[in-house]
């Protein structure tokens, strides 16, 4: 079946900390079935799931990572305890960021030319890692959702280099109750880190778009 | 309930807008809180900060020196940060000021600390930031709860504790010790599990949204065996309390736009909203800003939801005139005090 059409049937979530929990729950709503795991025993965060994302499955990391769409939302300095074959081939979406004032500097990150992002892609070679979900506040995730077609409708932006993920990505998006906006290859998440215009502010797909072609323009020159 | 009143120190301003001496700002909380405790409030938290704008960095100092010029008051630290602190350190502290008190009105609160500052200063790495936290949280119970006077404990954060004097002993038995959290689900189920009072730090967004979380804390308690009548929560919330609504609203917003302005440079963001910061200020918002009958509502509509034993609120941020703070304190202990006890009576 072709799930990059219709978006993914089911969402796992490493990591179920203030953002993943918020994407858990969004995900719910928006009708999806969502397994959560963190690197503790199911046991240990049953009741956890239970109570803070009512509907969602604690599972083992390896159960997760088998849905349709994986989301990491596990904090950027941690990102080595992940385990690479378990995401092979997998859609992956790299919620993760790299904010020193606030996470502390991390040498590897601080002297490291690339994104983040492009970092956790090398660590995860055969994953097809689209970078979003990183530019909004976890709260305001479950806030801001509005259906398609809603004016002033809030617009997310996407970054990868595996059209058929974006795809998937993008669907998914759509019915988390925001407007996808591909911004172009995995790189192109740099307009949208930490310190950016679009990691501060709310847009819609018109100012977005308006906003990466400035950003990308100016990259360019 | 017990109201109460928090602050990390506030450096004040000069006319053209540059700092004072932060001396100043430990005198000025000082001072605060002596007030706080003549008029009566219930509570008193300070620091753990270490910026030049909220230089209250040494909270169990503070407090010992409270615990000496005060006589009803609750006094703790909001929060110490354990991880990159000496647990042994941190417990002398608060026993000292325990018995400097008389006994019976000092607490600890530890916590992780909102910001990453403590791990540089104190020589710490961050890639620890977790196991130190545990592990240090784990060596200051050991020592609270000992029932003799030496300590025996072996972990990783810090070399072996064999059989050694912990000294003075608080003088009514262990000293409470509350988790502090900002919302992250894992450190209410492990305040819980521990049998531990939690604290929240709600600093924006709706404050009923953490209700999951304190049923989270209270189901972990009752798993892990702890009886219910332990399983205490609070909450720490910013805002002020004046006469009316709209000096409450005009008292408060420029220190909280100096604090943004502070913020957003340090980490990148936008100029502070202050449509956004009116919005705050109004239920269901985070602030607790507004006159005594508004505040004592959302703090008893809050209570419906969480059930908190105890609600303090942080007024001096950003170069808050020191007599606003003070008669913010005076208000919140002769005025909100009485109408949210009112009010709990009558439902
Ligand atoms: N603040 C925001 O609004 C925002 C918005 C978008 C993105 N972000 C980014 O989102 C990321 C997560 O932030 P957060 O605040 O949610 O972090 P958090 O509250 O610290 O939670 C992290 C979660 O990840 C789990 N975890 C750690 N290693 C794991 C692994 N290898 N596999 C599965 N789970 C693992 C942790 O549980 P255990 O340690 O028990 O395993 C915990 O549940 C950060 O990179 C942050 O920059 C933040």
């Amino acid at each position: 079946m072709n799930t990059a059409a219709t978006g993914p049937r089911s969402i796992g979530i490493l990591g179920a900390g203030r953002v993943g929990t918020a994407v858990a729950r969004q995900s719910l709503r928006a009708g999806y079935p969502v397994k959560i795991a963190t690197t503790k025993p199911v046991e240990e965060i049953a009741m956890l799931v239970d109570i803070i994302t009512p509907g969602a499955r604690a599972v083992e990391a390896s159960e997760a990572a088998n849905a349709d769409l994986v989301v990491i939302a596990v904090p950027l300095h941690k990102y080595r305890s992940l385990n690479p074959r378990l995401l092979a081939g997998k859609t992956v979406i790299d919620v993760m960021n790299y904010w020193a004032p606030v996470d502390g500097l991390i040498d590897e990150f601080e002297n490291d030319p690339r994104t983040s992002s492009e970092i956790i892609q090398a660590f995860l070679p055969e994953a097809h890692l689209v970078k979003s979900l990183n530019h909004i506040g976890y709260h305001e995730l479950e806030e801001d959702g509005k259906k398609a077609g809603a004016v002033d409708r809030r617009a997310l932006a996407l970054a990868g280099d595996d059209d058929h993920a974006k795809r998937m990505v993008a669907a998914y998006l759509d019915r988390l109750g925001y407007d996808p906006v591909d911004a172009g290859p995995l790189c192109a998440g740099r307009a949208f880190q930490p310190g950016t215009e679009i990691f501060n502010g709310s847009h819609t797909a018109d100012q977005l778009h308006a906003v990466l072609a400035a950003a990308l323009a100016s990259s360019a020159s | 309930m017990e109201i109460g009143a928090y602050s990390f120190g506030d450096t004040p301003l000069n006319p053209d807008g540059t700092p004072r001496p932060t001396a100043e700002a430990i005198r000025n909380l000082f001072e605060a809180i002596v007030h706080a405790d003549k008029v009566g409030l219930d509570y008193f938290g300070v620091g753990e900060h270490h910026t030049t704008s909220m230089p209250a960095s040494s909270p169990g100092t503070l407090i010992a020196a409270a615990a000496a010029a005060t006589t009803q008051i609750t006094l703790g630290s909001a929060a110490s940060i354990i991880g990159t602190d000496d647990p042994v350190r941190v417990f002398q502290q608060f026993a000292t000021a325990d018995a400097i008190s008389g006994g019976g009105r000092i607490e600890i609160t530890a916590g992780r600390g909102s910001s990453v500052e403590t791990f540089p200063l104190f020589g710490y790495d961050l890639a620890d930031y977790d196991e130190l936290y545990a592990d240090k949280l784990q060596l200051l119970m050991t020592i609270n709860d000992s029932t003799t006077e030496h300590v025996s404990w072996a972990g990783t954060a810090r070399p072996a504790l064999a059989n050694l004097a912990v000294v003075p002993r608080p003088v009514n038995g262990p000293l409470p010790i509350w988790l502090a959290t900002g919302g992250n689900a894992a450190s209410s189920a492990r305040a819980g599990s521990l049998g531990l009072p939690i604290s929240y730090g709600i600093i924006g967004g709706a404050p009923h949204r953490f209700a999951p979380l304190a049923q989270l804390y209270r189901a972990s308690a009752a798993q892990a065996g702890h009886p219910a009548e332990n399983a205490k929560v609070s909450v720490a919330a910013l805002g002020l309390v004046a006469p009316t609504k709209g000096e409450a609203l005009d008292r408060f917003y420029p220190g909280w736009n100096n604090l943004n302005v502070e913020m957003g440079r340090l980490r990148g963001w936008p100029a502070p909203d202050k449509r956004a910061y009116l919005a705050q200020a109004e239920a269901p918002g985070a602030y607790y800003v507004g006159d005594p009958d508004d505040v004592a509502e959302r703090i008893v509509h809050l209570h419906g939801h969480l059930g908190q034993m105890r609600h303090f609120l942080q007024t001096d941020i950003g170069g808050l005139p020191h007599e606003h703070f003070i008669e913010s304190l005076t208000l919140l202990a002769t005025e909100v005090k009485p109408r949210v006890e009112r009010l709990l009576k009558a439902q």
